[in-house]
């Protein structure tokens, strides 16, 4: 056995090139591993249920419309669109399904005790993060980009269908569409990085993402400072139409594209760095920990 | 680092404690190839030890290597060591096959390379025929050698097994334990906690013995026993035709400390304190004719004694 050994051990990286290239084997195994997990196992039913909710309710719109003014009115739809994104597919959905996929990359396998598996293999634990971090965000990419696609759609064309052709084809439709799959997908990478290190610090993570969630919630009320530590004040200056917070919003001025973007995907590398040094110290012990 | 510590695993005053409770504490040893066992009772620590060697637990002072490698660095450490845990849980939803190609992917291995391997590992452990089935269908005896497979796919030179032959039927433990001298005969390390000391006995080079924490005892079996004889002296039974003479003269020894006759009255048990000389004395006795001695067989020379003698008692 041990003479066979020397012949199938995976090599050791002893170069920078053959570094990289046995860490990008591995964290393409992990994926293939969690991706599956995301999508087909037991947890994604819940991830599923939450995707379901725009398009289901979008869908009872078009087959029964309400008959108020703004639904009677094509010019009214975008700004309607992005009250039941702010409200829904973002605060909620992405946020809640944020939540689950991410939380669940670490603390879902330590609750199941399979995480030993991964921690008895040959892998640097950053670099275990970095293909469960890179799992979730195919995961959730692929699902809220295309709720967040299909819930525009469902919004405009059943009601006004030629109306609603021109605003994709010769309008600006496309391109709010484009942009606010953008948001998505930032909200992912965004969320996913908090709720990663969250799963990996808290036995009950429940707790503190509804905190999050609250103070994502509470953000319009407060001060321009406090507003620009979360994550929703920097994907709300993205929205292509601007939603009314209301009469008791605190008013500040929305953080360019060109800042909120480089600084949000700043923030998710620290973050990241941050679950990193936590998960080459993090110990198995599964029921005491 | 020295070549002696590239060679064997070694805990240099390694302690382990889980908030305040205890796990293991001021452990210090050097353990080399071959087959060494843990052994203890519930609680004594043989899981930490091993979870400390895999670093799936860090020291909570101390330091230890396997073959001089840090068990902080696990992109090194799983390249030389296989662990099969007690955790009988696995990944959800994967065949047998899926699951051992997946990890050793995990570790680095290519597509082609991880298929050879994991194949060679299901048949060291006899499971090809159940390999493409799901393992939530495997009964537990499946689940503990898809383990072992799993543990031995990457060809480890350290193998540490923690109660290996839980759950398998006595064809498959006779077979696992054959498998485990056969890789200690290839030069393997292996470490296997066991509560079972008979297997122990006859498949360790090596015990250490823990209670409570602390290591009571290490090393050969018979070197064990060997430095126990002034507290428990050896007791050897002899059957012969006249044990009643036969204890007249055993007693000429000053190391004899004890003779009782068997119940059947055809036999004598004698403790001894040196059984060297003592076995030098049986054969002058024997030589003189007076006495025909059918067999002589050591009573206490074995783990269980060691065991009882050292933790048994406490």
């Amino acid at each position: 056995m041990s003479s066979t050994a020397e012949t199938f051990q995976a090599k050791p990286a002893t170069t920078h090139d053959s570094r990289w290239s046995l860490w990008l084997r591995q964290v393409a195994a992990i994926m293939r591993l969690e991706v599956e997990k995301n999508f087909f196992g037991k947890r994604a039913v819940l991830v599923y249920l939450l995707a379901f909710m725009p398009i289901g309710l979008l869908l009872m719109i078009a087959i029964l419309p309400p008959g108020t003014r703004d639904w009677l009115d094509f010019a009214q739809y975008p700004l309607l669109f992005s009250i039941i994104y702010n409200a829904l597919i973002l605060r909620t959905v992405v946020f809640f399904g944020c939540a689950w996929i991410f939380m669940n990359l670490f603390r879902g396998e330590m609750v199941d005790r399979s995480l030993h598996y991964y921690f008895l293999s040959a892998v640097r634990r950053d670099v275990l993060m970095a293909g469960k971090y890179l799992s979730g965000l195919v995961t959730s990419i692929i699902l809220f980009s295309v709720v967040t696609v299909v819930s525009m759609l469902l919004i405009f064309f059943p009601h006004f269908y030629s109306a609603s052709v021109r605003f994709f084809l010769d309008g600006p439709g496309l391109v709010q569409l484009f942009t606010y799959a953008g948001i998505t997908i930032l909200a992912c990478i965004g969320y996913g990085a908090f709720f990663l290190i969250v799963g990996l610090f808290f036995r009950n993570p429940i707790i503190p993402a509804l905190l999050l969630y609250g103070w994502e919630w509470l953000n319009f009320l407060l001060p321009p400072l406090l507003k620009k530590i979360s994550v929703i004040h920097y994907l709300n200056s993205l929205v292509p139409v601007p939603v009314s917070e209301g009469p008791f919003a605190v008013v500040a001025e929305p953080t360019p594209a060109w800042l909120s973007v480089p600084g949000l995907l700043i923030v998710t590398v620290l973050v990241l760095v941050v679950a990193g040094s936590r998960i080459r110290r993090m110990e198995i012990r599964y029921g005491g920990d | 680092m020295t070549v002696a510590s590239e060679q064997t695993i070694t805990f240099d005053n390694v302690s382990k404690f889980y908030g305040e409770i205890l796990g293991v504490n001021r452990v210090n040893l050097a353990i080399p190839p071959g087959i060494t066992s843990l052994v203890g009772p519930n609680g004594a620590g043989k899981t930490t030890l091993m979870n400390l060697m895999t670093g799936l637990l860090r020291p909570t002072r101390g330091r230890l290597s396997v073959l001089g490698i840090p068990t902080d660095q696990p992109e090194q450490l799983f390249r030389k060591v296989g662990y099969c845990s007690q955790f009988d849980s696995f990944p959800r939803g994967l065949t047998g096959r899926e699951f051992i190609k997946s990890f050793l992917m995990v570790s680095g291995f290519a597509g082609k390379e991880a298929d050879e391997l994991t194949t060679e590992a299901l048949e060291r452990v006899d499971l090809v025929a159940a390999a493409n089935r799901r393992i939530g269908a495997y009964s537990k005896g499946m689940r503990q050698r898809v383990r072992l497979a799993q543990s031995i796919a990457h060809q480890p030179s350290v193998l540490i097994l923690d109660e290996p032959l839980n759950g398998l039927d006595p064809v498959v433990r006779a077979e696992t334990i054959a498998l485990f001298r056969q890789l200690a005969a290839e030069g393997l390390h292996l470490i296997i906690s066991s509560h079972i000391l008979h297997e122990v006995d006859m498949m360790s080079d090596r015990v250490v013995l823990l209670n409570n924490g602390y290591v009571v005892a290490e090393g050969a079996i018979h070197g064990v026993r060997d430095e126990m004889d002034v507290e428990h002296p050896m007791q050897v039974l002899i059957r012969c035709d006249q044990p009643s003479l036969l204890a007249a003269r055993m007693f000429r020894d000053d190391n004899v400390v004890e003779a009782r006759l068997h119940d059947d009255r055809r036999g004598l048990f004698v403790k001894t304190r040196n059984p060297d000389r003592f076995y030098l004395l049986l054969n002058e006795v024997v030589a003189q004719g007076e006495i025909e001695v059918e067999s002589i067989a050591p009573v206490d020379d074995d783990l269980s004694a060691v065991y009882d003698y050292l933790i048994g008692a406490q």
